[in-house]
């Protein structure tokens, strides 16, 4: 095979990735299966590596087939499989056909930072401080990307057609409300975004090769791979125009160098050579690299930083439950001191150990009760979701983020077993209720229990909630349903720990179906 | 003239026509000549058969559906699809009942039928597990979410006592027809949810109905607009720990159904079938008091059908 054909496989597929996993965020109807999000989103790094870190089963092999690429071919995953590759690779060439004079060059290498970062987040991840990786993993990035900003978009459009059909009596789009807003992890993937589009409008693959901790990885990795790309001298015009195509910055004419560590795999290079003055080079039993090896002290230089970032991070962070607490109104105020995390997620730490905070089940979540927390399980958990059930509640039979959390953040969890899952417990705050208060028949909260862990009890000639923990799962039906405002007069509190509630009881019934009509 | 007066006279005026043409092979099997007057019913009991048979027998003996359903109409149907449960747990219509009387409404001549309901448990899922969206679509009918707050436009409600206005389904403000079809079910809060309690899922704000005296709120919606036929199902009937149910322990099998024009009589028939006096349920009681319908039974005339 030529390698001027290897960039057109190369966009092909990118593409393919980049437009099935913005499909999965997008997808705001529910209609893709768990199956597929779990087999599309299988080759995704860092959330391939968490899970397989969780569950040790095939299941999070994904990260090895991209290790393998790598010592073979390099990053070719950074130009194929990471969306986040692709989207900066739409920005620079977007930006090129703005300006044509605008080209690449090459860039010197920021290794103190692109290693330091790495070594920072390798050392914070492990310890469950996952805040760093999560700002900075691609994945998670673009994951945040679509769900924050691209899905409200397609939302809108959504609803404006439904609005627009319906007006003429045709109901083939459903209007779909919009999720409860998570301002910071808005503000987040805003900054993120906006950092990432200036760096690809201006150099191309910069952010992959200073700030993206799976570029740098793979980027120490693809130094040992099988075949590198390299400058053959003898074919070499020095006509420049690699250097002018490349997206990684990586190739230096003037040294007649490619710095392969931050070759993401394009392929550019091949397709505009006029020679054959670009090869890939079998480096491990054939020739050694064209550039020879000297000791990189820039390397040492940046390990060194990086422990020094380390040993300051572990002085200053620290972990602290944040209470939620409403303004003051009316009589009694809702304070919840533990969040609660998805059922599946076995507690929270498990949880905001584990999840990279891509937004998946934010997204995919049928019941939109699942949203970005801000510092609601403390600092380094920010836009790890939350279940809040102020605009929705956890749908009894729902498994669905069980099934697709590519991170194993959420665990998968049985229908069955997910039903009586307790992830929190219903509190009752008689003083906000309006059978007490306003001698007034509601029971609401009772209505939506799917355990009757809320039933209702005789109380004066009405009836009043009365909440039996064990029952309860933590779904938030109750809270969800209950009408007083501001506060609620129920709520539901997280478990640190999730547990197992007991099964509804099941009295059977003493009645026959009468022969005779009654009247 | 009101409601119930025109339709007597309408069915009244009818009723060598409509015989022979909305009863068919009906009449004979019922027994009665070809050309014979047909009693006129406040309401139909009927026991013992499947859902989609009780209703043939029900509709026929109200004179059949064309009664209700002119030709060229707008029909809305709403069931009960709040809970996210399978058709025998009870916790939500009939798919069968559905079926059968949007088939019943094409037969007649309705032009478009639509199907929805604002569901407490999520809406996708409550009505594919329900059973009601497949049956529905295959009857022809347009089945439409009730789960945006877009769809809702605000109304008076002129005779409310406590509710006076009300965010509404527009499918409700542009039917010609509005057929209510309920479940009867046990229920924590409202004792038993029947056809006027139905009607809740009709509307956006219902926070504001559990906040401000539920049993006023019910009766005073039922003023809004009269259902042209309340249908309920009482094959299955959960007689515990409604309206969502926790197993199938809580059902008992009655395959029963009621029919009425007037909400209040289904409702306190329905409360009867049930093991209830109307009478324990506020709301039926506040309604018989606005003359929203009538809850004494033994001033109806009742059809009773044994299949």
């Amino acid at each position: 095979m030529k390698l001027e054909h290897l960039k057109r496989i190369r966009v092909a597929v990118s593409l393919v990735f980049f437009v099935l996993t913005a499909i999965l965020f997008l997808d705001f109807a529910s209609t893709i299966s768990p199956f597929w999000m779990n087999n599309i989103l299988f080759l995704q790094f860092i959330p391939s590596l968490t899970k397989f870190l969780t569950l040790f089963s095939s299941a999070g092999t994904g990260f090895l087939v991209a290790l393998l690429l790598t010592l073979l071919f390099g990053r070719v995953y950074c130009s194929t499989i990471c969306p986040l590759g692709t989207l900066q690779d739409v920005v620079s060439f977007v930006g090129r056909k703005l300006d044509k004079k605008k080209h690449h060059r090459y860039l010197k290498s920021f290794n103190p930072i692109r290693y330091g970062l790495l070594t920072l987040t390798a050392f914070m991840a492990p310890s469950g401080f996952l805040l760093l990786l999560n700002f900075l993993d691609p994945f998670s990035s673009f994951g945040r990307i679509v769900a924050n900003l691209a899905q409200p978009l397609a939302l809108a459009a959504n609803n404006g057609m439904a609005s627009v059909m319906e007006s003429t009596g045709i109901y083939a789009l459903n209007l779909i409300p919009l999720r409860s807003i998570a301002l910071s992890s808005i503000a987040v993937t805003i900054v993120i975004f906006g950092v990432v589009l200036w760096m690809s409008y201006k150099h191309g693959r910069l952010y992959c090769n200073t700030l993206c901790p799976v570029g740098s990885l793979l980027g120490l990795i693809s130094k040992v791979s099988l075949y590198r790309i390299a400058i053959n001298e003898e074919g070499c015009i020095g006509c420049n125009l690699c250097e002018q195509v490349c997206k990684g910055g990586c190739i230096d004419k003037k040294a007649k160098t490619v710095d392969f560590s931050r070759c993401v795999g394009c392929y550019n290079c091949f397709t505009v050579c006029p020679t054959e003055g670009l090869e890939f080079r079998r480096a491990l039993f054939g020739r050694p690299p064209a550039t020879p090896q000297k000791p990189d002290y820039k390397r040492r230089e940046a390990m060194y930083n990086s422990c020094l970032l380390v040993a300051s991070a572990f002085g200053t962070t620290t972990i602290g439950t944040k209470k939620i607490i409403s303004t003051k109104e009316s009589t009694v105020v809702v304070v919840r001191t533990i969040p609660v995390a998805p059922p599946g997620s076995q507690g929270i730490k498990h949880f905001t150990t584990t999840c990279t905070a891509c937004h998946l089940c934010v997204t995919a979540c049928p019941s939109q009760v699942l949203i970005p927390s801000f510092i609601e399980y403390g600092l380094t958990g920010m836009m790890q979701p939350r279940l809040d059930y102020r605009a929705a509640f956890c749908n009894y039979e729902c498994t669905t983020c069980t099934e697709i959390c590519p991170s194993g953040a959420i665990l998968p969890v049985a229908q069955e077993q997910k039903k009586l899952t307790q992830f929190g417990t219903a509190k009752f705050l008689k003083d906000n209720c309006i059978v007490y208060t306003e001698e007034k028949e509601c029971g609401a909260c009772s209505e939506h229990c799917p355990t009757k862990a809320v039933r209702m009890v005789p109380y004066k000639k009405l009836v009043a909630p009365e909440v039996k923990e064990d029952y309860c799962i933590g779904c938030g039906a109750c809270e969800f349903a209950c009408p007083t405002r501001p506060y609620k007069a129920i709520y539901v509190e997280g478990k640190s720990v999730h547990g197992l509630a007991k099964k509804p009881e099941v009295k059977k019934l003493d009645v026959k179906v009468q022969e005779d009509f009654p009247f | 003239m009101d409601r119930r007066d025109f339709l007597r006279t309408a069915i009244g005026g009818s009723i060598v026509a409509g015989s022979s043409i909305a009863l068919g092979n009906y009449s004979k099997q019922l027994g009665w000549p070809d050309d014979a007057p047909v009693p006129v019913y406040d309401l139909v009991a009927v026991k013992g058969g499947e859902p989609d048979a009780m209703f043939d027998r029900a509709i026929e003996s109200l004179g059949g559906m064309g009664k209700f359903v002119g030709k060229g109409k707008q029909v809305l149907v709403k069931p009960n699809i709040g809970w996210d449960v399978e058709p025998e747990l009870a916790g939500n219509t009939n798919p069968k009942l559905v079926r059968r009387i949007i088939e019943h409404c094409y037969s007649a001549g309705a032009k478009k039928v639509y199907v929805f309901d604002h569901t407490c448990d999520r809406w996708t899922k409550t009505y594919l597990k329900s059973g009601i969206q497949l049956s529905a679509q295959d009857a022809g009918a347009t089945v439409v979410s009730g789960a945006s707050e877009g769809y809702y436009q605000e109304v008076k409600v002129p005779t409310g006592q406590t509710l006076t206005e009300a965010k509404v389904h527009e499918l409700l403000l542009s039917s010609d027809v509005f057929i209510n079809v309920p479940i009867l079910k046990h229920h924590s809060s409202s004792k038993l949810t029947i056809g006027m309690k139905n009607l809740m899922g009709v509307v956006w704000d219902r926070g504001y109905w559990h906040r401000n005296d539920l049993h006023q709120c019910i009766a005073d919606f039922a003023s809004y607009r009269k259902p042209d036929l309340t249908i309920v199902d009482a094959y299955y009937v959960m007689k515990q720990n409604g309206p969502r149910g926790t197993s199938k322990e809580d059902v008992l099998t009655m395959k029963s159904q009621i029919v009425s024009t007037d909400i209040v009589a289904a409702d306190a028939a329905s409360a009867k079938l049930f093991g209830m006096e109307p009478d324990e349920i506020p709301y039926i009681t506040k309604a018989d008091q606005m003359k929203l319908g009538r809850k004494n039974l033994d001033a109806l005339s009742i059809n009773r059908i044994r299949l």
